[in-house]
């Protein structure tokens, strides 16, 4: 005893950690060298990056396949939206304020549909994000079926000006990007991280070693609903235009998100990114081909998951036996 | 408003959600696969039903002499050449294989039709009703709720009475011990989606004859049949013909009181069944 250590960093880990770093300082700074177009691409990367994270953690990890992300999204963006323009509070208070009230929304809807086993999840999740898409349209003071918009005396309270709003909600992007991230990367260092890796990789066993899964999913649910919640109120404070098809979009906010994480790799920190950034150089090139993208996207992730379940980042990880995010634990003497 | 008349309409239309639902029932049942992408192949088989009446003019009804052997067809290939294997390793692979034919068949058929809503014309049986005590019934709903009871009957007929259902049977308990007993899995599997197609394409025409539908069409299929299989209770047959009628019952119990409220009376109605009765009415297979 004593001649072992657990060891977490690896010297990659490290390195890449420096670059990251390095790479968030220089994204941070684009606002005094880089146009406006290019701060919105970059984030939209962040925000798909966060949302790509955070079903990971729930699919990747903990079993919980949903296809009902795009509820926490709406309820987010209606959050922001009714706050700010019909309690009149600022619309920065009422975005951090979208968090806990996705948190207490999950609760309820996680008791009803955690009934359900399996994909029956996956198809209860999107039936929840349907019933709240419908009952939303129905609601007056939330815009009914024609939505709300935030009034530029809203927007005001950001910054007075239109480039000072910019780069305000430049940065809120980059740091919900990089809190969201942190979260997860937090989450899968701790105990309950090594709980979901178990989780991942047998249910059943790990039950029978004493992890409580069901609250371990719970927590889990909880926590992605808040920050995706967070994400949708973020999202639409950019877009300021929000309606019950466009907030509780199944395609964007739910199956582009699953096509980037299971291309770039399902169950690891680094797919996710790897499958953003796969998914914004395809649609570059391929957006004016409509359909076609779809189709294409569908079919390779089709391929992958019957010939490279582990994504393209699992085929670079076993070839060159690279983790660059030191949530592993590794024994050395 | 008479009451009794929207209880009889939506439990006819719970017909159609049986229809819907057989086939995710019996994949379910057969290989465990939960197809995400069958909405879109009750869709994906309207539409090849409007290519044969393009081509040769038919009637709805007797496009199914080649709707239904092609999507029998479509079945067996599907799960032999792609879903087979996916069938080891958990949860995520058969469910995202089938998320992404879902998103490929919906996207083709946008490229090959447009987004133009769509409609097969069956002539005067669409709008015919008779009367009987006071109530009216729809001629062609009437037909499609026969139908469904008849597909039903038929297929307890298969599973309890055939050599073909005892082995689907033993399959279902214990893939591994049937598959030492001589059964061919991946043969019986591919039948199974095969004959889950059948009741699909048959589910697709019918619809295409009673409403609109576009390539976008499929998910909101796949939920009504979802949840009539739920409320049934999974694995129940004729739970699902029930599941489809409290359905049909719910929804158009909203529909009398706004048109807007029809579709989320269904989903409340399911989610109110899932919160006091989980495992549904008749509760056959645990999962």
């Amino acid at each position: 005893m004593g001649a072992f250590r657990v060891e977490r960093a690896t010297r990659e880990s490290r390195a890449f950690a420096a670059v990251l770093i390095l790479g968030m300082l220089v994204l941070a700074s684009l606002p005094y060298w880089g146009g406006s177009g290019n701060m919105r691409l970059i984030s939209e990367m962040a925000y798909y990056l966060a949302l790509a994270q955070l079903w990971n953690l729930l699919a990747g990890y903990a079993g919980l396949v949903s296809v009902g992300q795009q509820a926490f999204v709406g309820i987010g963006a209606y959050t922001l939206f009714y706050l700010s323009s019909e309690l009149d509070l600022h619309p920065l208070l009422a975005l951090a304020l979208a968090a806990p009230i996705c948190a207490l929304m999950s609760i309820p809807m996680a008791l009803l549909i955690f009934r359900l086993r399996g994909a029956y999840f996956a198809v209860g999740t999107w039936v929840l994000a349907e019933t709240l898409q419908l009952a939303v349209s129905l609601i007056t003071p939330l815009g009914a079926g024609s939505g709300m918009t935030l009034t530029p005396a809203v927007v005001r309270q950001i910054a007075p000006d239109r480039a000072g709003r910019e780069m305000i909600v430049y940065w809120i992007s980059l740091a919900i990007a990089i809190v969201v991230s942190t979260i997860v990367y937090l989450l899968l260092r701790s105990k309950h991280g090594l709980a979901l890796t178990a989780i991942r990789d047998s249910e059943r066993a790990s039950e029978s070693l004493g992890v409580d899964t069901y609250r371990t999913k719970l927590m889990i649910y909880v926590v992605t609903a808040a920050c995706t919640g967070i994400l949708g109120a973020f999202i639409f404070l950019q877009k300021l235009r929000l309606s019950p098809e466009a907030g509780f979009s199944i395609n964007d906010w739910t199956v582009v998100v699953i096509f980037m994480v299971v291309i770039g790799g399902i169950g690891t920190l680094e797919g996710p990114i790897i499958g953003m950034l796969i998914y914004f150089v395809l649609r570059e090139f391929l957006a004016d081909y409509g359909t076609w993208y779809l189709i294409l996207l569908g079919v390779v992730a089709v391929a992958i998951m019957l010939r490279a379940r582990e994504g393209i980042w699992g085929l670079v990880a076993h070839k060159f036996n690279l983790h660059l995010f030191s949530v592993r634990r590794y024994l050395t003497r | 408003m008479n009451w009794v008349q929207i209880v009889v309409q939506g439990g006819l239309l719970g017909g159609l959600y049986a229809l819907f639902a057989i086939g995710l029932s019996l994949s379910f049942g057969i290989m465990r696969l939960v197809n995400i992408a069958h909405g879109d192949l009750i869709v994906l088989s309207a539409y090849i039903g409007l290519m044969v009446i393009n081509a040769t003019g038919v009637h709805p009804v007797a496009t199914l002499i080649v709707v239904v052997p092609v999507m029998f067809v479509l079945g067996y290939v599907l799960q032999r050449a792609l879903l087979n294997q996916t069938l080891t390793g958990g949860l995520l692979p058969p469910l995202l294989v089938t998320f992404g034919i879902s998103v490929i068949i919906e996207n083709v058929l946008l490229q090959g039709f447009g987004a133009d809503n769509r409609r097969l014309q069956a002539g005067a049986i669409e709008t015919s009703s008779f009367e009987i005590g006071g109530l009216a019934v729809g001629v062609y709903p009437l037909i499609v709720f026969a139908t469904a009871v008849v597909c039903i009957a038929g297929l307890q007929l298969l599973f309890y009475r055939t050599a073909l259902g005892r082995a689907f049977r033993a399959t279902s308990d214990d893939a591994e011990t049937a598959e030492l007993m001589g059964i061919d899995n991946r043969h019986l599997y591919a039948l199974g989606l095969g004959i889950a197609m059948v009741f699909t394409a048959l589910a697709g025409i019918l619809m295409a004859i009673r409403t609109n539908f576009d390539p976008a069409a499929g998910p909101i299929r796949l939920i009504f049949a979802f949840e009539a299989v739920i409320i049934g209770g999974l694995g129940s047959l004729w739970g699902t013909l029930l599941g489809g009628m409290v359905l049909g019952i719910a929804q158009a119990i909203g529909a009398a009181l706004s048109p807007t409220w029809q579709i989320l009376a269904g989903h409340i109605a399911f989610l109110i069944i899932l919160l006091v009765r989980p495992s549904g009415f008749f509760p056959r297979t645990r999962d």
